[in-house]
């Protein structure tokens, strides 16, 4: 499994990682798209949407099933990753490279509480 | 991995979109075993004449394959099979998992009433590979010593059985995906060997993923989703197989003639981004329908899916369907979308 340090991971199989600039990027997990398949479709919030922590904001479509993605964190969104649109298939080629959305935080210490590489990879392995 | 049918089966190998390619592209093989092969011997003809709705009369030469309904008094579909004339004593179905056992009861039951000396036989000592694409003939050739002969001159639709060192072989040029190949029905002790013979001369392992896009690009139905006991082959894209032109006397044929018909199955090509999937609704010019199988067409880059709607609807019109919240226009197109690698449809 893939998974690499200096990330943060959420429940909901979103990673976060924090910019220099304050800003969060968010995307899905290795193991995430592994068990959803070949993504064939993205969706993504409007860049200046406000999310709660928790609210369903993307949609990650494989050929099988279509999955919601979460917020991990409350924030505004202030950039999508456009590329996606037409080639969603990034995301099972590099999941850490192909980012869906950066939020600007609402609470500055919003990452503490997640997981790091380590748990992350234990949590994932439970059946 | 997944349940199908009561079986384990894999979803896909590693990519289901790379497997889906490999098929329309070069040659994929699926594992298909948990089909039920069931021989009938006896006099099979008169009493397969009365329980299908197609017409084994069309089967007039040895090998012959017919795709056909198995159906209720009441019209309701109870399963789609291919029926075999093997000999006049001798004819094999090859049903769907999930109903085998339900299948085997209903032809017991008739059976019991019209043709008390049928031998019902399932063959759970055999298994069947799927070799589907442009080049599986040819592979299937390399694979097995013997198959090339004994199958050059095979017309589609048609089986035939040889030895080989794998023991018999029943090879039979019918496929679920739109592409030409076999069907393999092989003893189940060898399987795995005739699967790794496969493998050697590069056939591609594909999973249920890819051959659930296969079907769906050639128009084909999956039993359970796109036709039920619920609703008539008539409302299923299913009539070319109910044959009505002989006077003859066939389980459903009464209920159907009685039946309206007020829906049929069309194609469904998305015109906006999104992913159709079964269950949503479609609104048109005539009411509403469903769709019962939707997916991403990797062929044409775009969605599709088989729907149920009103029998008016035209084929071209643009509909409406109820996506995750949003309406998103699609075009009624006939099935199948793609066949033998070229997109049919736009």
């Amino acid at each position: 499994m893939n998974v690499p340090t200096g990330l943060k991971y959420a429940d909901t199989h979103e990673w976060l990682k924090r910019e220099d600039d304050g800003t969060v990027t968010i995307g899905i997990t290795d193991h995430a798209q592994n068990a959803l398949g070949d993504l064939v479709y993205v969706e993504l919030p409007a860049v200046g949407r406000k999310l709660a922590k928790g609210e369903a904001c993307a949609v990650v479509e494989s050929v099988k099933a279509a999955s919601d993605v979460y917020a991990p964190i409350a924030g505004e969104v202030v950039a999508v990753n456009d590329k996606l649109s037409g080639s969603p298939e990034a995301v099972n080629e590099d999941a850490y490279a192909a980012w869906l959305f950066r939020l600007r935080p609402d609470d500055a210490d919003a990452l503490a509480g997640f997981m790091d590489a380590a748990a992350y990879s234990r949590f994932a392995a439970e059946p | 991995m997944v349940d199908f049918g009561g079986y384990d089966m894999p979803l896909h190998y590693g990519s289901q979109i790379d497997e889906h390619h490999a098929v329309r592209n070069d040659a994929g093989m699926f594992d298909v075993s948990h089909m039920r092969v069931v021989d009938l011997h006896g006099e099979p003809r008169p009493f397969l004449s009365h329980a299908l709705a197609n017409d084994v009369a069309k089967l007039t030469v040895p090998g012959k394959a017919l795709y056909s309904c198995l159906l209720r008094d009441d019209g309701g579909v109870l399963d789609d099979l291919i029926v075999y004339f093997l000999r006049d004593d001798c004819f094999r179905l090859v049903v769907n998992a999930a109903t085998a056992d339900k299948d085997i009861a209903w032809l017991h039951a008739l059976a019991a009433k019209h043709a008390p000396g049928l031998r019902i036989a399932p063959r759970d000592d055999l298994a069947m590979i799927a070799v589907q694409g442009p080049h599986a003939r040819e592979k299937v050739w390399r694979a097995l010593p013997g198959s090339e002969t004994a199958t050059r001159e095979l017309k589609p639709f048609s089986a035939a059985s040889f030895t080989t060192p794998f023991g018999e072989v029943f090879a039979a040029r019918t496929g679920y995906t739109g592409e030409d190949g076999f069907e393999l029905i092989v003893p189940a002790r060898t399987v795995e060997a005739v699967w790794n013979a496969l493998r050697t001369t590069g056939v591609t392992p594909a999973g249920l993923g890819a051959r659930d896009t296969l079907r769906l690009e050639a128009g084909l139905n999956l039993y359970g989703q796109d036709m039920d006991e619920a609703v008539s082959p008539l409302e299923s894209g299913l009539a070319w197989t109910v044959d009505t032109k002989r006077e003859r006397d066939f389980v459903g044929r009464g209920a159907l003639a009685k039946q309206p018909v007020a829906r049929r199955l069309a194609g469904l090509v998305l015109q906006d981004a999104g992913v159709l999937r079964a269950h949503q609704v479609v609104h048109t010019s005539h009411g509403a329908g469903e769709i019962t199988s939707g997916t991403f067409s990797p062929t044409m880059k775009k969605s599709i899916a088989l729907a149920r709607l009103p029998k008016g609807v035209a084929d071209g019109e643009i509909v409406h369907v109820d996506v995750r919240g949003k309406s998103l226009a699609a075009r009624v197109v006939k099935p199948p979308f793609v066949r033998q690698g070229r997109i049919l449809v736009e």
